[in-house]
C-alpha cells in the first residue's frame, strides 16, 4: 500500500491509500460521529448517514465509513453543510423513536442519546411517528423492542456473519421496515440460540437483557473483568456489579479469546450466584440430618476424623478429589494437602472422566497432553478434521472459529461423528461412524494415505519413531474392511484421507467423543498417528487439538490434581522430583502412584478408602453407573464435601463446607489452549462461605501443617517456583491477556503452539493400535447403543445451570434423542415418555424423535438429576487412562405408562 | 422433513411440490438465484406461504429470515393466496373524481374485501392502483388484464359476474 496526501479539515495528512475517510480522520484525532459501524467487526455498511462528510468535487455528501481515500482528496468533516445533514438525519431517527429515555435500560450507554446530546437536539421538527409493534419478550433472555430500533443492521450482521445463526434479517419496506425473525415469528419459537450477541451490539434500547431490566443504570455499575466459569474456551467478560450483587454480564471487547462473543451460558447464566439456596454455613450431619455448625467445629471434626483414620488405617485409606471448576491455586493447594498433610497420592479429579485419555495418549506420543495450537489459529487452517466434538453446543465460541474458517476463509471441514451435529451443515464431508469404532476409522484413513504414498516422508524420517510398526498394522485396514466395521463408505474414507494428506495445514479437533471409551487412549494415539503421518503438527494452525470440557480442567491437570504427577506433570515416581517437592514442602512424600477417581470409589465400595475430601465436584451425578457410585459414597466412613449448593454428592457427606462462586474470589484458571487467565473477585462471599483456598489452608493449619498465604498471587509464586511449565506465571504478567504455557521464566513470552521444531519428548512416537470393540455392545435384550453428552443450555451435572432461571426455562427437562426409524419401530411419538434401561439402571424421560441420531443410536445428556443418564452408563475403564466408557453402552427402550 | 411435506400437501398437490423441487434445483447453487426462484415458485403456486418458504430455505440453505425478508420487501411477492381473478380499481386522480372511489366501495361492500385481499371463495383478489395511464377511459377497472372504461357504479357487479 502506498502513502498518499489528502486534506482533512484543512490539515495535510499522509495516509495509506484505500483506507476509509473515517479511519484516516481517526488517525489524526478527528472524531466523526457514527451509529451503525462496528470497527471491531469490520462492519461499515454506510447506512445510518451519521458519518457523512463533504468531499470537495463530489456533489453529494458521502458516508465516511465506506468511502476510500485517494490522492488529493479534500475533506470537510464538520462544516455547516455536514452538521446540518447530520442533524436532519438525527431528527428523522428521533421522529420514529420513543422518547422514554428516563426509563430506558440503555440510557447512559445509548448511541442515539449521546448523538442527540452532542448535536443539541431536544425535539424533532417532524411529526412523532408512534409505532405500535408489540414487544418480543416471551423468551427468558432478551426483550426485543422494535419500536426503538434504528435499523442500523448491527444485530443482523453479528447474527448472520459471526454467530451464523441466521435468525434475523431486514423485512418489509420503507417506513414499515423492521428486523424480522425467521418468517415473522419471535425469538422463542425460532432456532435462536440466545447467545445475546445482538444485545451486545445494539446501539439503542431495542435489544435488552431481560433479567437485568430495572436492576440498575449503566453509570451505577462497577465492572469487573473476569473469565467465564462454564466451558474450557476461557472467554472473558465483565461482571456488572451494583450494591454488592452481580446484575448482569456484558462483553469486554479486549478479551483475547472471544472478543465480544459469548454464548447463552456466559452471557445469561450467572444468576445462580445470588440464589437463595446457596450454602452459607458449614453443615455437620448428626443422626442423618444436617445441622448448622461453625467453621471451628467443622475443622475440628474433620481434623480429628482424618487424623484418626490415618492412624488406624494408614495414609492410603484417605483420598482427595480436586475440582476442574476451582482455580489453579486451589487445585495446587488441595493436591499439596493430599500429599503433604494426608500423605497419600490418592489425588484425582473429574478430568479422569473427560480427558485423561488425552493426557495419557498425547503425553506418550508427543510428550505433553494439551491442545498443540491456539484457538485463534483454527480459523486459518486449510482443513479442519473434527471428530467426537459437538462444538456448537459444548464449546460455542470455538465453533464460531470453525464456522469462520469454512465460510470466510475457504477451509474444508471434515466431520467424523455418529450424530448429525450442527457443524455437519458446514462440512465438505461427513463420516458417520458407528459409536466406538474410531480406531478403525483412523487406521482406514492412514491405510489410504500410506498405500497411495501421500505420507510426509521427510517429517516421518526426521521427527518420529516407530513408523514401520504402525505401517504394518494399518495396512491391514483397507477402506473396505473399515467400511464393514464403521459403516462409513470406503469411498468417503478415501476422499477424506486424500484431503487430509494433501493440504498445507490441518487442525485435528476432538473432544470427548474420542476420549470417553474403553479405547480412549488408543483413539487419542490414533489422532497423534494421523497428524504425524501427514506432518501436520508443530506448525501454526496445524496440530492435534483436544477441547477440554470444564473451565479449568486443563489447569487442574497442570497443577497435579492427578495420582501420578505433581504440578507440571512431574512424576511422583521420579526420585529427583520427589526430593524437590519434599524439600519445598518440608515433609516426606510417597513415591507410590495413587488411585484414580473410579478406583477410589471402587475402593470405597470395598471399604478400603475410609475418608474422602471432595472439593466442588459431584461424582454422584457425573460418574458412570451411579447406583454403584452412590453406594460407594455412602459407604465412606467420613466424607467431606465443599461446594456452593447442596449437590447430590454433598447430600451424602458427613460435613459440608460452603465454598464460593467464580465471582467471589481471586485466582487463575487455564483454558483449553493452555492460557492462564485471571478471575477476579467481584462481590463478597455470601454468608459465611469462604474461597476454597482459604478452607484448605485453615484445615491444614488445624491438622498441624503450616500452610499460610495472604492471597492467591502468593500461591502462584510458589507454583511458579516448583513448576517449570508455569515458571513465568506471575499475577502482574497475567493481568491483560494471560499467558500460554510452557512459560518457563519471568521473561518467557508463553507458547502459542507446541512442538515447533522438536516434540516435548524429543521424537514423536507412533503407536500401532489395533481396533477393539466397545466393552458393551448391543444384543438381543439391549438392542440400542446409548451415547451421552451435553447440551448448549446446561453444564455438567446441572448444579448451577438448573438453578439459572433462564437456562432452566428454555431447556427444562431431559430428552432422549432417537432416530425416526427406531421410533417408528418402537411406535414412539415425539414428546412421549419412554423408559430407557441398561443392565445397571433405568430412567424415564421424554423422547425426541430426530434425524440427529442414526439408526440404532440414542443420545442423552447427563444434566438432569430426575433422569440421570449415568444411572445407565457403563463403568468399564480404559486400561491406561482409566476413563469410563460414557459414549457406548447397550440399552433398551419402551413406552413408559406413567411419568 | 416428512412432517413438512404433509403440511404442504394440505394446500398443494404432490405434482406442484415436485414441480417446486425442480425449480429449487434449477436455482439452488446459482448466486443471486433466490429472486427468480421465488418468482417462478409464485407463478406455480400463486403465493408463497411460510411453509413454502421453509421448504425453499431447507433445500437451498438460504436462511428463512433472508427469504422472508425478500418476500416481504418486494410487492410482487405475496404470502396470502391469490384469487382466480385479479381485479384492479384505478384510484388515480382522473378516475377518482369520475367515480372510481364509488366503484371501489361497491366491490369492498359486495365481496367483503379490502384492498390487497382475496375473497373467501378465492374467486377474486382485489387491489387498488394509482393511475393506469388510461385517464381518457376514467373511471377504469382492470380484470385479469382486460380494461373496462367509463365504468358506472351500476355496471360493476355485472362486469364481475362474467368471471366465475
Amino acid at each position: 500500500m502506498s502513502l498518499i496526501n489528502i486534506m482533512i479539515d484543512n490539515i495535510k495528512v499522509r495516509v495509506e491509500e484505500g483506507i476509509t475517510i473515517l479511519d484516516a480522520a481517526k488517525g489524526v484525532g478527528i472524531k466523526i460521529p457514527t451509529l451503525c459501524v462496528m470497527p471491531e467487526l469490520k462492519f461499515a455498511p454506510g447506512s445510518c448517514r451519521m458519518c457523512v462528510v463533504e468531499v470537495v468535487g463530489v456533489p453529494a455528501l458521502v458516508a465516511s465509513c465506506a468511502y476510500p481515500v485517494k490522492e488529493g482528496l479534500e475533506i470537510h468533516t464538520n462544516n455547516k453543510r455536514v452538521v446540518r445533514a447530520r442533524k436532519m438525519t438525527l431528527e428523522f431517527l428521533l421522529a420514529s423513536h420513543p422518547l422514554d429515555c428516563m426509563t430506558c435500560e440503555k440510557s447512559g450507554n445509548c448511541v442515539l442519546e449521546d448523538l442527540a446530546y452532542d448535536f443539541g437536539i431536544k425535539k424533532s421538527r417532524f411529526r412523532q411517528n408512534k409505532k405500535q409493534i408489540p414487544l418480543d419478550e416471551n423468551n427468558p433472555f432478551i426483550i426485543r423492542d422494535l419500536n426503538k430500533c434504528v435499523l442500523c443492521g448491527r444485530c443482523v450482521e453479528i447474527c448472520n456473519e459471526i454467530q451464523q445463526s441466521n435468525i434475523i434479517d431486514f423485512g418489509y419496506r420503507g417506513t414499515k421496515t423492521e428486523i424480522v425473525v425467521e418468517g415473522g415469528t419471535d425469538l422463542r419459537f425460532s432456532n435462536c440460540v440466545f447467545c445475546g450477541q445482538c444485545v451486545a451490539v445494539c446501539p439503542v434500547g431495542a435489544l435488552i437483557d431481560k433479567e437485568a431490566q430495572g436492576k440498575g443504570r449503566t453509570w451505577e455499575f462497577k465492572k469487573v473483568k473476569t473469565t467465564c466459569s462454564y466451558c474450557g474456551c476461557g472467554c472473558n467478560f465483565d461482571f456488572n456489579i451494583k450494591e454488592g450483587k452481580v446484575v448482569k454480564v456484558t462483553s469486554n471487547s479486549e478479551s483475547v479469546v472471544n472478543g465480544i462473543n459469548l454464548c447463552v451460558k456466559g452471557r445469561f447464566g450467572y444468576d445462580y450466584i445470588h440464589r437463595g439456596d446457596r450454602l452459607t454455613t458449614p453443615l455437620i450431619k448428626k443422626n442423618g440430618k444436617f445441622k448448622k455448625a461453625s467453621w471451628e467445629e467443622a475443622y475440628k471434626l474433620i481434623s480429628s476424623k482424618f487424623t484418626q483414620i490415618k492412624k488406624e488405617n494408614g495414609n492410603n485409606s484417605l483420598a482427595v478429589l480436586s475440582s476442574a471448576k476451582c482455580t489453579n491455586e486451589e487445585n495446587y493447594l488441595l493436591m499439596k494437602f493430599g500429599r503433604a498433610v494426608l500423605g497419600t497420592n490418592n489425588v484425582d479429579h473429574c478430568a479422569r472422566l473427560c480427558h485423561s485419555a488425552t493426557v495419557a495418549g498425547l503425553a506418550q506420543a508427543f510428550g505433553s497432553g494439551a491442545m498443540t495450537n491456539s484457538i485463534e489459529e483454527i480459523a486459518d487452517a486449510s482443513v479442519i478434521y473434527l471428530t467426537g466434538s459437538n462444538t456448537t453446543e459444548n464449546h460455542p465460541i470455538i465453533a464460531l472459529e470453525i464456522k469462520k474458517a469454512v465460510t470466510k476463509n475457504g477451509a474444508k471441514l471434515i466431520v467424523a461423528d455418529p450424530r448429525e451435529i450442527e457443524l455437519t451443515k458446514y462440512a465438505a464431508l461427513w463420516l458417520r461412524q458407528r459409536p466406538g469404532t474410531d480406531v478403525a476409522l483412523f487406521n482406514g484413513l492412514m491405510n489410504v494415505i500410506i498405500s497411495e504414498g501421500l505420507e510426509d516422508k521427510e517429517f516421518i524420517a526426521q521427527r518420529t519413531e516407530g513408523y514401520e510398526e504402525l505401517k504394518k498394522t494399518v495396512l491391514k485396514y483397507n477402506p473396505e474392511v473399515v467400511e464393514k466395521i464403521t459403516g462409513v463408505p470406503a469411498e468417503d474414507i478415501r476422499k477424506a484421507a486424500r484431503i487430509y494428506a494433501t493440504v498445507p495445514t490441518v487442525s485435528l479437533i476432538y473432544s470427548m467423543g474420542i476420549t470417553q471409551h474403553t479405547t480412549g487412549t488408543d483413539n487419542v494415539l490414533s489422532t497423534a498417528n494421523l497428524s504425524m503421518l501427514t506432518g501436520n503438527v508443530g506448525k501454526e494452525s496445524t496440530g492435534v487439538n483436544p477441547l477440554r470440557g470444564q473451565n479449568n480442567v486443563q489447569g487442574a491437570c497442570d497443577l497435579g490434581a492427578l495420582p501420578n504427577v505433581y504440578s507440571g506433570y512431574q512424576k511422583v515416581i521420579d526420585p529427583q522430583v520427589q526430593e524437590k517437592f519434599s524439600k519445598a514442602w518440608g515433609v516426606d512424600l510417597s513415591n507410590k502412584v495413587g488411585l484414580t477417581v473410579v478406583e477410589i470409589l471402587n475402593a470405597a465400595y470395598e471399604g478400603k478408602i475410609k475418608g474422602i475430601f471432595i472439593m466442588a465436584e459431584n461424582p454422584a451425578m457425573s460418574d458412570p453407573d451411579l447406583n454403584h457410585t452412590r453406594e460407594a459414597l455412602k459407604r465412606v466412613e467420613f466424607l467431606v464435601v465443599s461446594d456452593i449448593f447442596m449437590t447430590e454428592t454433598a447430600e451424602l457427606a458427613d460435613v459440608v463446607l460452603p465454598g464460593v462462586t467464580v465471582a467471589e474470589k481471586d485466582g487463575t484458571i487455564t483454558n483449553t489452549e493452555r492460557r492462564v487467565q485471571r478471575i477476579r473477585k467481584a462481590v463478597e462471599p455470601v454468608g459465611e462461605s469462604k474461597p476454597e483456598w482459604k478452607i484448605i489452608c485453615e484445615l491444614a493449619q488445624k491438622m498441624g501443617y503450616n500452610m499460610k498465604y495472604n492471597s492467591p498471587a502468593e500461591i502462584m509464586e510458589e507454583i511458579a517456583s516448583l513448576t517449570p511449565i508455569y515458571g513465568g506465571m506471575y499475577y502482574n504478567r497475567l493481568e491483560k491477556a494471560g499467558l500460554q504455557w510452557p512459560c518457563l521464566d519471568i521473561n518467557h513470552p508463553g507458547t502459542k503452539y507446541l512442538h515447533k521444531d522438536k516434540f516435548t519428548r524429543g521424537k514423536g512416537k507412533f503407536f500401532a493400535v489395533e481396533f477393539k470393540e466397545a466393552a458393551e455392545l448391543p444384543d438381543e435384550e439391549y438392542p440400542l447403543i446409548l451415547t451421552t453428552g451435553r447440551v448448549l443450555y446446561h453444564f455438567h451435572t446441572g448444579t448451577v445451570t438448573r438453578r439459572s432461571k433462564g437456562l432452566d426455562e428454555i431447556y427444562p427437562e431431559a430428552l432422549v434423542e432417537i432416530s425416526p426409524d427406531d421410533a417408528k419401530e418402537l411406535k414412539i411419538e415425539d414428546g412421549e415418555f419412554i423408559e430407557v434401561a441398561s443392565r445397571r439402571g433405568k430412567i424415564k424421560a421424554k423422547a425426541k424423535v430426530t434425524g440427529k441420531s442414526g439408526k440404532g443410536v440414542v443420545f442423552m445428556s447427563f444434566h438432569f438429576r430426575e433422569a440421570a443418564a449415568n444411572l445407565l452408563t457403563n463403568a468399564a475403564l480404559d486400561p491406561v487412562a482409566k476413563i469410563p466408557e460414557y459414549k457406548v453402552c447397550a440399552v433398551k427402550i419402551k413406552k413408559a405408562l406413567i411419568k | 422433513m416428512e412432517q413438512q411435506i404433509d403440511n404442504l400437501l394440505e394446500e398443494f398437490t404432490l405434482e406442484q411440490i415436485d414441480e417446486l423441487d425442480k425449480i429449487i434445483e434449477k436455482y439452488r447453487v446459482e448466486p443471486g438465484g433466490i429472486i427468480p426462484l421465488l418468482e417462478e415458485a409464485q407463478d406455480l403456486l400463486g403465493y408463497l406461504p411460510i411453509n413454502i418458504q421453509k421448504q425453499i430455505s431447507n433445500k437451498t440453505n438460504i436462511s428463512l429470515s433472508r427469504i422472508y425478508g425478500i418476500v416481504t420487501f418486494y410487492s410482487i411477492f405475496t404470502m396470502t393466496p391469490r384469487g382466480k381473478h385479479t381485479v384492479k380499481v384505478c384510484l388515480g386522480t382522473a378516475c377518482y373524481v369520475r367515480g372510481g372511489k364509488k366503484n371501489a366501495e361497491i366491490i369492498e361492500k359486495e365481496f367483503e374485501v379490502k384492498p390487497g385481499e382475496t375473497t373467501t371463495d378465492r374467486r377474486f383478489t382485489y387491489e387498488t392502483v394509482r393511475c393506469l395511464g388510461a385517464c381518457g377511459l376514467a373511471p377504469a377497472i382492470v380484470v385479469d388484464g382486460e380494461v373496462y372504461g367509463r365504468v358506472k357504479p351500476s355496471k360493476v357487479k355485472e362486469i364481475l359476474e362474467q368471471y366465475k
